[in-house]
């Protein structure tokens, strides 16, 4: 399945809110889901401004957006960074269910982040319809390969077994990482935006969409503690 | 090695029941001669055998920590030599009263009556308890008479040593050590000596032993000295008693219990068992802002060993950031809030604007700038007669700062305010409103957790509002002060907390205080202020003989501390400043800050209804619950 990741086509362009064309916008939800300091919060900073930073672990669940351009429509991705803390864990079903993308994190230097992600695999196979959710398996810190514990070939076999899309990057030096998001916005919108129902379109200023059931039920969720 | 310990008995004593702390003291003092000295509650006749197993295990606990071969055959000439050669002679004079104590009583804790229940903590709810202060303003002339006894005092206390200004070097150590070593102090080695020479240790600890937090090095590394710890709280259990403080030469080690949480603290600070307690106490607050009270309690009690860092990880963060505050802000000290100065009709068009973007289920929304408050506007019937404790904004304050993650984007996420109601969740929306700087930060708090979308556009309608007035350039040319405003040359700095502002309004409970500018600008300094500061705050809260006014003449800077029944000054003078000098620049100050009153404080707070719906309250069961709040709040403190 890594062979057969989408390539990027010349129409394809991301850029800032600013650029809006007079196109569809559609909503994409996009989470980030893995272990903690696989370096979600930083492919996520990455996605929305393009910046490495130090971050500190996340707090809650943190909401950037950012504009991709296609040929044909404009998404704008809503990105849902979770904290991946085990006191928000009971409840990630609740908040991943109704996102169209699933990032699924893991460092390839890390053995058991990958092991992790193989495990929140299953719990989102519990909770996604088929066809309803794009996934994407992302090994990053690509730039550490000297210290790598999981092959290459490893995560890619992984994900043509459980049928998901696949990729290495790094948040760091910010390999392949417009890439990826180029790639998931291409996958996406033939996926999902096709869909009656798919995708809905975005407003300036976006009325509550609290009506909008099986979406992001996140808040319901990133709250409760339990053991 | 001397130590003292101090214990109370968990069960409260009425008044009538005050056990006889003197007398134990003794007992203790001449059982234990130079091994160890314990303060236990109630009964003397059965402290002494306590007394012998307590030390032994401290012992353990410091050999433990500080396996210093001096330390441990330290005589009790090491432990008086040691301050008096640290201190250059004949340089301090201190207003004391009667409080002196002989040299020897520096390892020895002699303020025993703390069978005033509600004192458990320094933070200074209560003005000068039970001494009540007549009018405040007009007493230059009465407590001027205070002065002469510095003048007597002098003498006994150079002999005393104690206060924290001989103690510079080691202190200073200390500071730059936390402030370089910031980063990576989990992977600190525990055996080394640096980490034995932390000014301050803190260490959190489930009632079975487990560690959950250690501020500096692993938990893991650690999980031996912590046991020795619980060994010591569990044995003072046993027999129906709650272990407090033992205090050797060179360390104080404070302990709190909270639930099924042991905090403890080992200090080299010299500062007073309430002040390292109310820091502990913090700590716990913190841990309960994400767990809430209610589900520690029930993970406890589902499974007596659980291990709790699984919750906290990724925290810890937010834990070392807090405590890093503590040591170097003094809002914590003086349990009040810093709010920018800023003009009054800038602050509140700010106010405006908040009021104004409000969405259902909205309780609080919070303006700060450079991590101080600008404006808090805050629900009608939420908080009806209660205002938030600055407590609960310190931790807010805290969670903001220690997590850059903040700044990347909008953050939802559920935090608990323990003093308003600790088992609750309230939902927080965090958002900087001045990218990249990243200076001037958006706070909502929500009692509905599906509530994100509206409140992010809350946020959009006051990023218009202020855009209109650009407000976001003037909040920029907002900030601290100097204390040369003020317009007294020998004054370098103070701190000034307001018991109400203004008028009786209850609300928020705030200080100002200058910047600190040179001689203290450097990390070093500032922190040495700080000392003498909690130094004096120690005196003027101390429990067994708490002070109204301390005139302080320190080696390179002379303070005088003030409470009254309308506030707290701290001030610090230039080292030659006149007795007369000082009054007439305290007279002048105040002068000056009531006329700045406006700028300086946050003063006629504005409210707004969002009408919450009453089932989503975070507050529950508001009604029966906010009678109790501020009784609440005084007992937890
Ligand atoms: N070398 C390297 N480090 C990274 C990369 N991405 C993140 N990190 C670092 O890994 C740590 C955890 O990153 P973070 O984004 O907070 O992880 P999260 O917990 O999954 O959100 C941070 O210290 C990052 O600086 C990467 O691609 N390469
Ligand atoms: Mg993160």
């Amino acid at each position: 399945m890594g062979e057969s990741l989408p390539r990027v086509h010349g129409g394809a362009q991301q850029h800032s809110d600013t650029l809006r064309r007079p196109v569809h916008t559609l909503r994409v939800k996009m989470v980030l889901l893995g272990s903690s300091g696989v370096g979600k919060s930083s492919l996520a900073l990455r996605f929305s401004k393009d910046e490495f930073r130090s971050t500190s672990p996340t707090v809650g669940c943190a909401y950037l957006t950012q504009v991709v351009h296609l040929s044909n429509a404009t998404l704008r991705f809503e990105i849902w960074d979770t904290a991946g803390q085990e006191k928000y864990h009971s409840v990630t079903p609740l908040y991943y269910r109704g996102a169209h993308v699933a990032l699924l994190v893991y460092d390839i230097t890390q053995r058991e982040t990958f092991v992790r992600a193989q495990v929140w695999l299953k719990e989102l196979e519990k909770q996604y319809i088929p066809g309803s959710t794009v996934i994407w398996l992302v090994g990053n810190k690509g730039d550490l390969a000297h210290d790598r514990q999981v092959p290459l070939e490893e995560g890619e076999s992984l994900a043509s077994n459980k049928g998901l899309y696949f990729i290495e990057t790094s948040a760091l030096s910010g390999e392949q990482v417009n890439e990826l998001l180029q790639s998931v916005a291409h996958r996406v919108f033939e996926c999902i935006g096709a869909q009656q129902g798919g995708l809905t379109e975005w407003q300036e200023t976006p009325t509550v969409d609290l009506r909008h059931k099986d979406s992001f039920n996140l808040f319901a969720s990133c709250c409760k503690v339990g053991p | 090695m001397k130590v003292s310990v101090d214990i109370r008995h968990s069960v409260q004593h009425g008044d009538g029941t005050k056990p006889d702390w003197d007398g134990i003291m003794e007992t203790a003092n001449h059982q234990e001669g130079e091994a160890a000295a314990v303060k236990i509650g109630d009964s003397p006749l059965e402290s002494n055998q306590p007394a012998d197993s307590l030390a032994a295990s401290f012992s353990l606990l410091e050999n433990h920590m500080f396996p210093d071969p001096v330390e441990s055959n330290g005589s009790a000439a090491v432990s008086r030599i040691e301050p008096v050669n640290s201190q250059p002679p004949d340089v301090s004079a201190e207003h004391l009263g009667l409080d002196e104590k002989p040299p020897s009583d520096q390892v020895m804790k002699l303020d025993p009556e703390k069978t005033k229940t509600e004192c458990q903590n320094d933070v200074s709810m209560q003005p000068a308890d039970g001494t009540t202060e007549d009018d405040a303003t007009d007493n230059d002339q009465s407590d001027s008479g205070e002065f002469v006894v510095t003048m007597l005092a002098k003498a006994k206390l150079e002999e005393q040593g104690i206060g924290v200004k001989g103690r510079s070097s080691p202190l200073l150590e200390a500071g730059t050590q936390e402030s370089s070593s910031f980063t990576s102090h989990r992977d600190e080695d525990v055996t080394a000596d640096s980490w034995r020479q932390h000014r301050k240790h803190v260490f959190v600890l489930s009632e079975a032993g487990k560690p959950i937090y250690s501020r500096y090095g692993s938990e893991e590394a650690l999980s031996s000295t912590m046991g020795v710890m619980m060994a010591l709280v569990s044995f003072v259990q046993s027999g129906d008693n709650i272990i407090r403080s033992v205090y050797s030469d060179e360390h104080t080690v404070v302990f709190l219990q909270k639930g099924p949480l042991v905090l403890v603290c080992v200090s080299s600070s010299r500062q007073s068992e309430q002040q390292l307690q109310g820091e502990l106490l913090y700590v716990y607050y913190q841990i309960i802002s994400m767990l809430t009270q209610a589900s520690i309690s029930r993970i406890f009690e589902h499974k007596k060993n659980y291990d709790l860092r699984r919750l906290l990880a990724g925290s810890e963060k937010i834990l070392d950031g807090l405590l890093n505050l503590v040591d170097s802000d003094p809002s914590f000290l003086l349990s009040a809030v810093h709010c920018l100065p800023l003009a009054s009709s800038l602050r509140d068009s700010l106010s405006q604007i908040l009021q104004k973007a409000i969405t259902p289920n909205l309780v609080f929304s919070i303006l700060i700038a450079k991590n101080q408050l600008l404006t808090i506007v805050q629900e009608k019937t939420v908080i009806e007669d209660s205002r938030l404790e600055p407590a609960d904004v310190h931790l807010l304050l805290n969670l903001i700062g220690a997590s850059s993650a903040f700044q990347a984007g909008e953050i939802w996420t559920p935090i608990c305010l323990p003093l308003f109601n600790p088992d609750c969740y309230f939902y927080a929306y965090i958002s900087y409103l001045d990218p990249p700087e990243c200076t001037v930060c958006l706070l909502l708090l929500s009692t509905d957790k599906e509530a994100f979308y509206s409140v992010a556009e809350c946020k959009r309608k006051i990023e218009e509002a202020m855009m209109a007035q650009n407000s976001l350039s003037l909040i920029a040319k907002a900030g601290t002060y100097s204390v040369s405003q003020v317009g007294v040359s020998d004054l370098r700095h103070f701190m000034y907390k307001p018991f109400d502002v203004p008028d009786n309004y209850r609300q928020l409970t705030q200080f100002t205080s200058p910047e600190m500018e040179a001689p203290y600008s450097s990390e070093e300094e500032k922190m040495r202020l700080l000392d003498l500061y909690r130094y004096m705050h120690g005196r003027i809260h101390s429990t067994s003989r708490p002070l109204k006014l301390i005139y302080h003449v320190a080696e390179r800077e002379t303070l005088l501390a003030w409470v009254t029944s309308k506030f707290e000054l701290y001030t610090c003078f230039s080292p030659l400043v006149t007795k007369a000098c000082a009054i007439t620049a305290i007279t002048k100050l105040l002068r000056w800050i009531k006329k700045e009153e406006d700028r300086l404080f946050i003063r006629y707070p504005p409210k707004y209804s969002t009408t919450p719906n009453p089932s989503k309250s975070s507050r529950g069961g508001k009604s029966d619950q906010q009678d109790s709040t501020d009784n609440g709040f005084l007992s937890l403190l």
